[in-house]
């Protein structure tokens, strides 16, 4: 085995890891410079209105980023999940958001300006907090995916180290095309809870293989 | 959970707003915009009781560095007192990019 290279500080500095930027930064790096137009940015203040009360934190973009811009030219969308705010968990407003941009793209694609869309996600999935507007908010987001998808691809992007779970995972294998790291992890529920739910001859719990490949 | 506020006398123009940060464990994020008089106000939210002196610390030595007028509001989820300030730095100096 090759012995692993020791960096020194310029070149530890130096290092461009996309895993390691925050939501905003991920949107950035992957439009093309100077193309960039952030949609409901934090100054909007369109945080979530039931956090507060249950005495939680919010953040003032609810932790999703809606950007504009191109990637190599061609008109993009870019939706990011901020996965260090509340594990990226999706409430009414962040939900809100992510639907109503795909809803967006959709009429732009029906007047003849295809955007095409990128998903960014890291998340836990439905915020507790925000209980069925969550769960709505998903409803929401995937019949909006599946009418946008037919016209444009929609490319969900998990790239960790977060990963994609619960609800928002039937998100992620609704878009046409999914990008995951090695370490990113995509995973509606644990084994026994799907194989309560769709039978064991759907989903055997007890089948190693199938589970951890 | 728990609000601050604090106010500062404060003369020199914050050129633009700017946001920095994140509210994850261990961070913060900053929203600073340039203030309607001549003074700093500062609102806080953070997610850890009990801190009001060493925020007022933090603040009290920032403010003896810089006179923005900015309003700042402060989202915070757990960061330390060195971590405060060095959002509090990195939004100044985007704000006077």
């Amino acid at each position: 085995m090759s012995q692993p290279t020791l960096l020194g500080p310029q070149q530890f500095l130096a290092r461009k890891s996309f895993v390691e930027l925050n939501a905003r930064e991920r949107a950035q790096a992957l439009l093309d410079e100077s193309s960039y137009r952030e949609l409901l940015g934090p100054f909007e203040r369109l945080e979530s209105p039931w956090l507060l009360l249950q005495g939680v934190v919010p953040q003032a973009d609810d932790g999703l980023i809606v950007a504009r811009g191109k990637i190599s030219g061609t008109d993009s969308l870019i939706l990011a999940i901020e996965g260090q705010f509340q594990g990226g968990a999706i409430g009414e407003v962040s939900g809100a958001k992510i639907a109503a941009a795909l809803d967006l793209a959709l009429e732009d694609a029906e007047k003849g300006h295809p955007v095409q869309v990128v998903l960014l996600l890291e998340t836990g999935g439905v915020r507790l907090q925000e209980a069925n507007l969550g769960l709505e908010a998903i409803a929401e987001i995937n019949s909006s995916l599946i009418a946008l998808r037919q016209h444009v691809p929609v490319v969900g992007v998990i790239a960790g180290m977060v990963g994609c779970f619960g609800g928002m995972s039937i998100t992620a294998s609704l878009c046409s095309y999914l990008i995951m790291t090695r370490e990113a992890r995509l995973g509606l529920n644990g084994p026994e809870v799907i194989e309560e739910q769709s039978g064991i001859e759907e989903f055997d719990s007890k089948d190693r293989q199938l589970i951890w490949g | 959970m728990e609000r601050l506020h604090f106010e500062y006398a404060a003369s020199q123009p914050i050129k633009q707003r700017a946001h920095v940060g994140v509210v994850g464990s261990g961070d913060l994020e900053v929203l600073l915009e340039p203030s309607p008089d001549q003074k700093a106000h500062v609102t806080i939210i953070t997610s850890v009781d009990g801190f009001g002196k060493t925020w007022q610390l933090v603040m009290d030595r920032f403010f003896s560095r810089y006179q923005y007028a900015a309003s700042i509001e402060i989202h915070d989820f757990g960061a330390t007192p060195g971590a405060v300030a060095l959002r509090l730095e990195q939004a100044v100096e985007r704000s006077q990019a």
